[in-house]
Formats: C-alpha cells, structure tokens, sequence
C-alpha cells in the first residue's frame, strides 16, 4: 500500500525542481525574469513599445512584481492586428516553429517559438507529466491533434523529454485508437475529457473493458469539464483524470497542471506569471478573487506576451498545496468572460458563425447556435431563420441553400455543423434580443 | 395563361401546417388546389388559391414566409393516358419539369395539372400548339 509520501516522491522528475521553489526565491526569479522580458519586448516590439509610451513608462519604471499592473493589457485582437508576424520580438532566423489558430474573422492568430521557447515549452509539458505521476517507461498515447494546434505537438515534445514513449496517433480514428491503446499496453492518454469519454464508449462497443487494461492516468484539457465529468471519467475507465490548461497565445498546453490532489491547477508561474482582473473595470483583484485570469510570459523569446487577457474566469488560490509545490493554484477554468465557445477542442465565437452565415446570403441575421453532446462528442446545430430572399418553392433550392450554409461553416471553422432551416420568429429571443446561444452540454 | 402559386414555408412539425391553412379559412380564402413538399427538417406548402394577392398579404401580415411563382395549368381529360398524352407533347424540346402536381376537378370530367417548367414560355407554347387546354388564371380561381 503506498503512502502519501510514496505518491509525491514517486511524481518527483529532475526537470521538477523549480515546483518546489521557496517563494522569496521564486518572486526573485519572476521579478528579473519580468525585468527582462519587458526590457525585450519594449526595444522590439512596435505595439508594445508605443503603448508603454503612451503612459509615459519606460522598462526602468518597473521596479517590482507589484508594478507589472501598470502596463498595458494585451488582447486577441492585438494578435489579429498585427496578423502574422507584428508582435515577434526575435528575427525569423532565430525562430523554429510557427503554430496558428483561428480566428474571428478568417485570420488565424499566428505563436511563435525560438529554439530555447521550444525547451521551455518541453520542460513546462515534462513537469505536467511528472506532476501526474508519469516518467520514464510510461506508454503515452497522444491524441490531441498535431498541426497548427499547439496540442499535438506540445505534448509530443513532453512526453519524449519525461523519457515516455510517445505515440502519436493525433485524433480521430476511435477504434485505431482503442486497438492501439490495446496493443501497445498504452499507460496514459492525452486527449479532450470529452474525446476520452467517447473512447470508452466505443471501446464497450468493441467488446473491450478500459479497466483490464495497463492505462492508468489521462491528461485532459483544451476544453472546460467539471468536477462531475472528472467523477464520471475516473469510475467508467478506473484511470485517474488530470486537468491541463495551457493556451496558443502563452505557449500551448503546460501553462498549468493538477497535482495529485486534485485542487486546482499549479501554474508553471516560474514562466507564467498570474493576474486575476475584474473583467469590466481591468482593475486587479485581492487574492482568491473570481475574476479574468491574465498571464505574462516572463521567459519566452520570439513572442512574449505582457498581460495577456485569456478571457478565463478563474481564481487563484493562495494556500500551500500539500503537494509540496510552492507555485500558486488556479481553481479549473468554468465560464469565460466573453461569448467564446469552444466545440470539440476548437475556440468559435458566435460571431464567426454569423460571418459564415451571412457570408453565403447576406440576409440571414437571425440564427441560434444549439450545442449538445453525444458519445462524448459535441455537436453544433445551428437554427437558421428563412427570409423571404432565400425562400423558394422548390425543395431543391433550400437544400442547396443548407449545403451552402454547411460548407461555409466548416470553411471559416473547420468543424461541421447541421443546418436546420426554421420559419420567420420561432428562435428565442429575450428582450428583443437574440440568444444566440444555448448549450446544453450538461457535464 | 399563368398562374400565380404562392409557396409558404411550414418546419416539419406537429401543429405546423394548420397555421397558414386556419389564417386562409378564417378570411374566407379558397384553396383551389395544394401540394406540400415535404423534407426530414421542413415542408413547403404550395397553394393555388381564390385571390391570391390577398393570401399573400395576409400570411406575409402573419409572418409567413411565402414566395411567388408563376406556374402553367393544364385541362386534361380525366381518363387512363391523360397525363401521358401532356408529357408526350413535350418529348424532345429543352423543358425540365421541376416538379407537378394535380387535382380532379370534376368539371366535365376533366383534370387539372399544376406544372412548374424552367421555361414556363417555351412549355406552354409547345402545349397549346399540340391543343391542350392551358387554364387561365379566371377559370381556375372561380370554382
């Protein structure tokens, strides 16, 4: 039987040490770290050098970690605007990788990485994985998708630094994925909680018991689950579910990982530091405050980002983690403060849904995006209100019309979603406005 | 002789279709003839009514969605070989049928077809000329 003690040390990875940091020592350590990197960015980056002086700030102005609230936000929209390469702080000859995401408006959000990005992204992905027990002889079955998306590649990168076996099978595929979870004697999978679950259900299908086989831990992320999901996961499969959060803008999955226990997630704040703001006012918030969480990357070279607004609600929780690791917890991301939705893994906002719609028509204004799931999947239907412009008598011409509607979702999104053509003022609406929402995504 | 069809748009649902059809009843508007196309996700109900200027403002009033349509009526004897001697008069031109639909009227013992071309111009020339009896908007409209 082993004890507490057991279960921390056996977590314990080389590459883990800075976990553990005394906090004097890792205020040190942010506190120069973010010395440097405003230094960096001010002397190379336009926007952020013409916003700093705008409030008359220069980098000499920051004189500690208390003073980083003074400068000025960064946002989604930044990245846009300066779409692709307007925010690097390094020349393109020093830059390895280039990862991409969509965006609102058909321009993708482009992230870069320096060689040394590249390390530091590994070791934040080699202590989550450590943090979650894995090391050295695990079989890691990755399916987060490689390409653009920095899920992929990011824990490929990790798992090979942890000195696992990696697979990877990217997504998609299920019963490729089971057979090989099978096979290969697969000890821990990373994937989205809801991708896992749809796994499990098929592998009942398939006649194949999860628990009978050697996979003992997932690590889940790139969508928002819940306590309720976690409980459900853990008793159908008998592994243990552990959160990851991480995003694009940042570094990709590793910004921040549970521990063992199970209470929030430890962010890896020798790298990324945390705020919480008000997400009206932009005034920051008192310790263990709900509010949006915002992060500075204090060690990244190609893109840094200062006070970066994720647009997630959270809360930091200032409380030693029995875990031993001195890096400050956020509670599990719930609720986002603006409309983003985010649909097998995928980041949409309602407003790319409208592009998509319009962009065929041009006269379709009332639509209602409706989201459940099945087979731990989601799916996106969207309500779409017929017009007089597009109305016809015949039955060829209006499914001609939803093929449209369908392809030009998938083009600006890269995900389906069934049309559903409804008659004038049946869509809910409350107070003359639209909702345009409703998920029903219960767990 | 055309005819002006109106077309309304019901969702595939319990309850959808009597909508338009108590809104026509309620004004004292006569449904001549009907076809309803129906789809897994939505219907579209097609009407060749008594006045259909005042339909269409009434549903459009409701908030219906409808659209117009110009279609071609044709009197055929109601007997075996009727329809197969219309769709003979049009063997080898270029008209496409985009859908049809009839009704018996029990005049004279004499059919109607309800025929919706995409060269509505060409058909019907092609049809009276081989004789046919196309209706003209009067004759249909007044039972």
């Amino acid at each position: 039987m082993p004890t507490a003690l057991d279960t921390l040390t056996a977590t314990f990875h080389e590459a883990s040490a800075p976990d553990f940091l005394p906090a004097p020592q890792l205020r040190a350590l942010q506190f120069d770290r973010l010395h440097a990197v405003v230094q960096r960015t001010y002397d190379n980056v336009l926007l952020y050098r013409a916003r700093m002086s705008e409030r008359g700030l220069t980098p000499q102005d920051l004189r500690s970690l208390d003073d980083l609230p003074a400068l000025p936000f960064t946002t989604k929209a930044d990245l846009r605007d300066t779409y692709p390469f307007g925010l690097f702080a390094s020349p393109m000859r020093e830059i390895v990788r280039l990862h991409a995401s969509s965006g609102t408006t058909g321009k993708p959000i482009v992230v870069a990485y320096t060689r040394a990005d590249v390390e530091i992204w590994t070791s934040v992905m080699v202590r989550s994985f450590a943090a979650c027990g894995l090391h050295q002889g695990d079989i890691i079955q990755n399916a987060y998708g490689y390409g653009l998306f920095t899920g992929g590649l990011g824990a490929h990168y990790g798992a090979e630094g942890l000195g696992a076996t990696v697979i990877p099978i990217s997504g998609g595929n299920t019963d490729r994925q089971i057979q090989v979870m099978q096979d290969f004697g697969v000890t821990a999978i990373c994937c989205t909680p809801s991708y896992f679950l749809h796994l499990v259900d098929r592998a009942a299908v398939m006649g194949i018991d999860i628990h009978s086989l050697p996979l003992r831990t997932g690590i889940f992320g790139a969508e928002p689950w819940t306590e309720s999901m976690r409980r459900h996961i853990e008793s159908a499969s008998g592994i243990q579910a552990f959160d990851i959060y991480g995003l694009s803008e940042i570094i990709g999955p590793g910004v921040a990982i549970e521990c063992p226990c199970h209470d929030g997630l430890h962010i890896f704040e020798d790298h990324f530091y945390p705020e919480i703001i008000d997400p009206d006012t932009g005034h920051s918030l008192p310790p263990g405050a709900e509010g949006e969480l915002v992060l500075t990357t204090l060690s990244k070279h190609a893109m840094p980002m200062i006070r970066y607004r994720t647009r997630d609600i959270t809360a930091l929780i200032d409380k030693p983690c029995p875990c031993g690791r001195s890096l400050r917890r956020m509670r599990r991301i719930g609720r986002r403060s603006d409309d983003m939705l985010i649909i097998r893994g995928v980041n949409v906002f309602p407003s790319q849904i409208e592009a998509a719609l319009l962009a065929v028509e041009g006269t379709l204004p009332h639509y209602q995006i409706i989201l459940t799931r099945s087979h731990g999947l989601d799916d996106m239907e969207v309500h779409v209100e017929v017009t007089p412009g597009v109305f016809s008598d015949k039955v060829g011409a209006l499914e001609g019309l939803q093929t449209r509607l369908t392809r030009s979702i998938e083009h600006i999104l890269g995900i389906r979603a069934d049309i559903r053509l409804v008659a004038p003022n049946t869509l809910q609406r409350s107070e003359g406005k639209a909702k345009r929402v409703i998920d029903r995504r219960s767990c | 002789m055309k005819l002006h069809q109106i077309s309304v748009f019901v969702e595939n649902k319990p309850g959808a279709l009597i909508q338009p059809c108590r809104l026509l009843s309620s004004n004292r508007i006569d449904i001549r003839t009907l076809c309803l196309a129906d789809t897994q996700q939505f219907g579209i109900l097609r009407l060749i009514v008594s006045d259909w200027q005042r339909a269409e403002r009434l549903l459009n009033a409701a908030g219906f969605v409808t659209n117009l349509t110009e279609v071609i009526a044709v009197e055929i004897p109601d007997h075996p070989g009727g329809l197969t001697d219309v769709l003979g008069a049009l063997p080898d031109t270029h008209v496409n049928i985009e859908y049809m639909y009839a009704f018996a009227e029990g005049r004279d013992g004499k059919a109607v077809l309800i025929f919706r071309f995409d060269k509505p111009d060409e058909a019907m020339a092609r049809l009276q000329s081989a004789g046919f009896n196309v209706l003209d908007s009067v004759e249909i409209y007044t039972p």
